[in-house]
């Protein structure tokens, strides 16, 4: 089980935009991905799991990634978190 | 995947609960505010009888204080003979609130003990007995154990069934031809599930305001109150079977028969599970509909397999029989 946690650095947060990016670099992964919210815990390849999580600006969320790719999963999420979804 | 901790309940929230007629509490807060921000640990009321007349062993000082009719008129007699050490030793204790039922108040004494004891005093103008039943209800309701599940909740001729199974084996779209057959839509992809009264599953989409969308690749997020109406959806529905929807793995195996009654368990309570192989070109909505209208069967006492089974070996006795009575020629 890989960890990572990250801070939202959105403005908007995770909506609709942001929530389809998480899901289609999510599912490129065969390991199980989940995205943790004080104690919600959802499944990344889910786009409404991910826009229920209701996570704002400057939240910190954990990714659990477990399987046979879930270190370059958990990089590859944490690399989109800090990039802000290419918005601002 | 169970919460860690949960949300603290205090007396403020117990006032704050938005509830429909039948069930409304109609409390109001009468003293004591400063307390409001008490916490309610247990689902559990107190008559304090005992422990207004010295006893107070075993006091449950944990659960909700309720004053009816015989407790006020004990308060009254107490206070007609002035005895405030009763009223201080109840207050030393951190009991969440003191609740006077049938729009009963206390006497100054009291009331100023509890200040005093920072206690807030609650008042509603329900009887006893009603204010009892329907504060229980609502607590039970809150401290049930809850999970949330990544699945599809539908209910299938009155069956709740929820679907699980890993992302894109195409559980939103067996619902979402469920939902056009004529069955209904609880909760997609977020699954809300509560043990009410430590048998019973309640299953209910995690979020109220974005429930009832779904999400399907290739068209994206879609509406299903709005494309197939209110009749196609449920908001909350007691989950009866859940399907694992899974790739057919062609070195697994799957029960033919049907006599093995495979379960599986969420939050301590077990529900009939029934695994079902997804391959291209099968038809899963309609094994969905199968096995809730069997579902609903083996509840009305018809287990369709064990029966087959039964009638087999009674078919291979008669014949057993039959061959015996035939092969005793041969002996004459």
């Amino acid at each position: 089980m890989t960890e990572a946690i990250v801070t939202i650095s959105n403005r908007a947060g995770i909506h609709a935009r942001p929530a389809a990016l998480i899901v289609q670099t999510a599912s490129k992964f065969a390991s199980k991905i989940w995205l943790e919210k004080d104690s919600d815990r959802i499944n990344a390849k889910s786009i409404m799991g991910i826009i229920t999580l209701g996570a704002s600006f400057g939240t910190p969320i954990r990714i659990m990634a477990e399987g046979t790719d879930e270190a370059d999963a958990a990089a590859a999420l944490e690399a989109l978190f800090d990039s802000k979804f290419e918005e601002d | 995947m169970p919460k860690t901790d949960a949300k603290r309940f205090t007396v403020l929230d117990l006032l704050d609960l938005n509830l429909n007629e039948q069930n409304a509490l109609n409390l109001r807060c009468i003293g004591g505010r400063k307390g409001l921000s008490r916490e309610i640990t247990v689902p559990d009321l107190n008559r304090p009888g005992l422990a207004l007349s010295g006893f107070y062993e075993s006091f449950a000082w944990q659960r909700l204080q309720i004053f009816g009719r015989g407790e006020n008129a004990y308060l009254k007699m107490l206070a007609e003979s002035s005895d405030v050490e009763t009223y201080e030793k109840l207050f030393s204790y951190p009991i969440p609130c003191c609740i006077f039922t049938h729009n009963l108040a206390p006497s100054k004494e009291f009331f100023d003990a509890a200040e005093r004891g920072d206690c807030p005093i609650l008042q509603t103008d329900l009887s006893s007995s009603e204010f009892s039943s329907r504060v229980l209800r609502v607590l039970l309701d809150i401290f049930a154990p809850q999970t949330t599940i990544h699945g599809v909740l539908v209910e299938v001729y009155g069956i709740g069934i929820l679907l699980t199974g890993d992302s894109g084996v195409g559980k939103s779209e067996t619902a979402l031809e469920l939902i056009e057959r004529g069955h209904r839509l609880v909760a997609d992809d977020v699954v809300d599930i509560r043990c009410v009264n430590g048998s019973i599953l309640m299953g209910q989409g995690a979020n109220k305001v974005i429930g009832h969308h779904m999400e399907i690749r290739g068209l994206g997020i879609i509406n299903i109150t709005h494309l197939f109406g209110v009749g196609a959806i449920r908001d909350k529905k007691q989950i009866q079977l859940v399907c694992g929807l899974e790739e057919w793995d062609s070195n697994k195996v799957y029960d033919r028969i049907g006599t093995e009654e495979m379960t599986t368990e969420i939050l301590g309570v077990r529900i009939p599970k029934l695994e079902i192989p997804v391959k291209p070109g099968r038809n899963i909505p309609i094994i969905i509909e199968t096995a809730a209208m069997n579902e609903r069967l083996k509840k009305m006492g018809y287990h369709s397999a064990k029966e087959f089974n039964q009638n087999v070996l009674r078919w291979l006795e008669s014949e057993n029989a039959r061959a015996l009575y035939f092969n005793r020629d041969d002996f004459l």
